[in-house]
């Protein structure tokens, strides 16, 4: 089970690589829902003796991540007639850089946290922590405002990972109160990029500052 | 260590890389419906050039006439160094992981050299550019080493590439997955093929390697093209022990099994390039860059 685990944390941490750097929409909002499904499958992995109706939470909760969302952000990208490219600005090469040394940060943070009992894998905590970085750092780094909702995807998946570190069996409380926050979340982004499209033709956030009263 | 033993699969690695070319070309050429080159063009090319004398510019200097031949040296050091078969390399040393990463090092700082020393615009910018990528891939082909020599708890080349899958860890497979791909992509980047660099392409602007040695012909062309199968021919050595480090035992046995794998290697290769189209400049070294990151990740595995 444990290389399971190691395993899946392994491509957890290739998915958030991909995430910096890609250079397409279309393929930043697939890697997050692939990034969800792997969530999905770890709890399994970490308890296979599962009851039946955490299974049944497990599975629509996946299908939120991995489809709802997912094609929700799609639409709205649609709906205002976003060009394919995502605009960096910080480059994707240098991007890559600054995830390896937010691996590093997880992996030194996760070194120094107090080990509990019910604890999956400590190369977990290291990709949660990297995942939550990956998610802050796509909000702050990326200038449309699409990427941000999914920099909050990220975010959330990376607290998603933390909780499924560190309490293995009671993490669907926590994660469905963050879900529902990240619901809504999409919900009045996709509105917010509507209205700003609709206003301004553009929805690069970088230049949101300029406005005045 | 028996001499004689461990010296046939280098005798074979001198004759027999040429014909890596021909299997690469034959492959491309399969692939795009042709019937391609005879497959003993690449031994034709290098005695056509050997038997030819060379021309040299005046303002190059005997650093031009040095670059190919330091470039051959360096590389058949390399060849000793490298592990293939039962017996193991011919020299083998504790660390001598570090001097097999240098020694092509060296080599593409004679090639660099002599590339300056033409002075031709063309071929400084060719040689930025192979310094520039390489930089990167230097990292990636340490670190992957690093984590094969965590797997394997040791740290000579014949050492680490030797040891065969069942005694690694758990995480055994993860680690040597995560090393090999990134020791691809080294792998073609280093020996300039698609997606980093395109052999066969004759626009200068958008050459590495190839731009690099434009100034030399004859007797030098030939020897930096033998030096290049013979780089060719050990990379893939270096990857095949990171993947299936199979032994029979046997050095006659082993040595045709390591051919055969490169072999196996070499129509990969083509495939590669008959499947993708060369990547653009600037996402080069994103690539690069990826191949380091896979193998520290490798050697996170091991560490942790």
């Amino acid at each position: 089970m444990a290389s399971l685990i190691n395993a899946l944390s392994m491509l957890l941490i290739l998915t958030n690589f991909r995430l910096l750097g890609a250079s397409r929409l279309g393929s930043c909002i697939q890697t997050v829902a692939i990034q969800a499904v792997l969530l999905g499958l770890l709890p399994v992995l970490a308890n296979p003796q599962m009851p039946v109706r955490a299974m049944l939470v497990l599975a629509g909760m996946t299908f939120v991540k991995a489809v709802v969302l997912p094609t929700l952000v799609r639409r709205s990208a649609r709906e205002v007639q976003v060009r394919g490219e995502i605009e960096p600005l910080i480059g994707f090469t240098l991007s890559l850089l600054a995830g390896v040394g937010m691996l590093g940060v997880g992996i030194a943070a996760s070194r120094r946290m107090a080990l509990s009992a019910q604890y999956a894998s400590p190369l977990l905590v290291a990709v949660a922590i990297f995942t939550i970085l990956t998610g802050i750092f796509l909000i702050v780094a990326r200038k449309k405002a699409i990427t941000q909702v999914l920099g909050y995807l990220v975010m959330e998946n990376g607290i998603y990972s933390f909780g499924m570190a560190y309490a293995v069996h009671e993490t669907f409380l926590v994660e469905m109160g963050i879900l529902l926050d990240v619901w809504a979340l999409v919900f009045i982004m996709g509105i917010a990029i509507h209205d700003i499209h609709s206003a301004f033709d553009h929805i690069d956030t970088d230049r949101l500052s300029t406005l005045k009263e | 260590m028996e001499m004689p033993w461990s010296a046939l699969p280098v005798l074979v690695a001198f004759v027999a890389s040429p014909f890596l070319l021909s299997i690469i070309n034959r492959t491309k050429a399969f692939f795009g419906g042709r019937k391609g080159r005879p497959l003993l063009q690449p031994y034709h090319d290098i005695a056509k050039l050997l038997k030819k004398g060379a021309v040299y510019s005046r303002t190059a200097t005997p650093v031009f006439r040095f670059g190919p031949i330091v470039g051959l040296a360096a590389v058949c050091c390399a060849l000793a160094l490298t592990p293939m078969g039962g017996p193991g390399s011919m020299v083998s040393f504790e660390g001598d992981v570090i001097l097999f990463a240098y020694l092509f090092a060296l080599m593409r700082f004679a090639a660099v050299l002599a590339a300056l020393d033409t002075g031709s615009s063309f071929e400084g910018m060719g040689a930025s550019r192979e310094v520039q990528f390489s930089a990167l891939t230097e990292v990636a082909f340490l670190l992957g080493i690093s984590a094969m020599a965590g797997l394997t708890h040791k740290i000579s080349l014949s050492g680490m590439l030797g040891i065969p899958v069942a005694s690694d860890g758990p995480s055994g497979v993860t680690v040597r997955t995560l090393v090999a791909a990134a020791f691809f992509i080294v792998l073609l980047a280093e020996n300039s093929r698609i997606p980093v660099d395109d052999p066969e392409t004759h626009l200068e602007l958008t050459m590495i390697h190839e731009v690099m040695v434009l100034d030399h012909g004859g007797v030098d062309l030939g020897l930096i093209e033998f030096a290049g199968c013979l780089k060719l021919w050990i990379m893939s050595a270096v990857f095949l022990g990171t993947v299936l480090p199979v032994r029979f035992g046997n050095p006659l046995g082993d040595t045709a099994l390591i051919a055969a794998g490169i072999g196996g290697i070499a129509v990969l290769i083509g495939i590669v390039e008959s499947t993708m189209a060369r990547l653009r400049l600037l996402v080069v070294p994103q690539l690069l860059v990826g191949a380091g990151i896979m193998s520290l990740l490798g050697l996170i595995v091991v560490l942790g």
